[in-house]
């Protein structure tokens, strides 16, 4: 499903990587592993489209993903190491406004629920900049239960994160996984995802 | 299509509700530059009327400026950029929503309190009509084309400065018209002219400017 094909990665002078290959199906996870500064930030970063990769290609169901473009990032859920909610906003604000530009259709009692399952409950109303740093990051992990999509790109989704939402975590990717999904993410920690096919990819030698 | 347009401009309305303070100085800063020149140049009615339109124009030029290097600043720092760019849509569709709501908050109201600070100026009410026209109808086209620079001095040291080097020189066709208007009510000849090539500047350029804004948002993201 999700194809990469001879990726080469420039930034500024250097050569990150370049002939990097994997093929990734449904219920696959991709690790993607190296060091800091090995690229693979800049790698999430092409497989959503918003690198330009140097040299080869991505494809999404067989067809290159910038051909896709909407029709691909109607099919991605990307979190980045931004948490990218609003601080001015609630929990609940944010999650509804998320969803409303990535053409979802979601009803307030979803969201609620979407908070709660992230331990928010109580808190929706609350504007984030009250919120702590877990906190946030739960707002933002909110849209993985709230957004139906079979993509999931992850960048280093487990920081901030107490044992408990790990875990959590952990299973709700797995749950995807289950379902057919696909995920690819980064992470230093190691962290058990108890079901689907997991494979690793170490990027930078 | 109007859906996304339509959700962009419901959330940034909705941030700059909570932020009020930025608009009401953009709208303060108007408000001052424009009564000091009257306190400044002395009660010449004939004087006055004749500085009337520029002075506005240029403080309208100037508080538009004052808003512009936060309009994807802010959402280039918490991350919301990268969700918008990522939302299945073209990118020009989310960046029209952007400059839409940014008028709202920052063009209109400037079109609004205008007519009161014309009066200030001495001028009569022809006069005033074709200021709040003019102010409404130049403004989309200052929210515009400054996307436009806010997206190339993204995440620069010093934008700010290098965005109104940018940016002002491209005001001068809305600054011409828009001042001409007001001017050619005055002098009796009419300023119906002048409204139509400034309503033409606005629509090429509310049409235009965002998706050249959104080709400049992707190099910034890269």
């Amino acid at each position: 499903m999700l194809e990469a094909d001879n990726l080469e990665c420039v930034r500024g002078e250097r050569r990150l990587f370049a002939g990097l290959n994997f093929k990734l199906e449904g219920g696959e996870l991709l690790y993607l592993q190296g060091r800091n500064g090995a690229g693979k930030t800049s790698l999430l970063r092409m497989l959503i489209g918003l690198l330009p990769p140097e040299a080869g290609e991505i494809r999404w169901r067989g067809m290159a993903i910038d051909k896709l473009a909407d029709e691909f990032r109607a099919d991605l859920c990307y979190l980045g190491h931004l948490n990218a909610i609003k601080e001015e906003l609630t929990p609940l604000e944010n999650l509804l406004a998320a969803a409303r530009l990535a053409d979802e259709i979601l009803s307030e009692d979803d969201a609620i629920d979407a908070l709660e399952q992230v331990g928010l409950a109580g808190r929706e109303d609350l504007a984030c900049k009250y919120l702590s740093q877990g906190q946030k990051r739960r707002v933002a992990l909110a849209r993985l239960v709230t957004e139906k999509r079979p993509l999931w790109i992850l960048d280093e989704p487990f920081v901030a994160l107490d044992v408990a939402a790990v875990d959590w975590l952990a299973g709700i990717i797995s749950g995807h996984l289950q379902r057919g999904g696909l995920a690819v993410m980064t992470t230093h920690q190691l962290v058990n995802i108890p079901a689907g096919q997991v494979r690793e990819l170490r990027i930078g030698g | 299509m109007l859906k996304i347009v339509s959700a962009v401009i419901g959330r940034d309305l909705k941030l700059a509700m909570r932020r009020q303070a930025d608009i009401v100085s953009a709208l303060f800063f108007f408000i001052i530059v424009v009564s000091l020149f009257p306190l400044g140049i002395g009660p010449e009615p004939d004087l006055l009327r004749k500085l009337a339109p520029g002075v506005l124009w240029v403080a309208a030029l100037l508080a538009t400026m004052l808003s512009l290097p936060r309009l994807f600043a802010d959402d280039h720092r918490d991350g919301t950029l990268e969700q918008l760019a990522l939302a299945p849509h073209p990118l020009g569709l989310v960046v029209t929503g952007k400059v839409i709501a940014h008028w709202l908050v920052s063009g209109l109201p400037l079109a609004l309190i205008a007519p009161v600070l014309g009066i200030q100026f001495d001028l009569s009410a022809d006069a005033l009509l074709v200021l709040t026209g003019a102010i409404l109808l130049g403004t989309p086209a200052l929210s515009g084309i400054g996307a436009i620079g806010a997206a190339l001095t993204l995440g620069l040291r010093g934008g700010g400065v290098l965005l109104s080097l940018l940016v002002l020189p491209l005001y001068i066709p809305v600054l011409i018209f828009g001042a001409g208007a007001v001017d050619a009510t005055v002098t009796g000849l009419g300023g119906e002219g002048h409204l139509s090539l400034l309503a033409a500047i606005t629509f090429a350029s509310v049409g235009f400017a965002p998706w050249a804004t959104a080709a400049a948002l992707k190099i910034a993201l890269e």
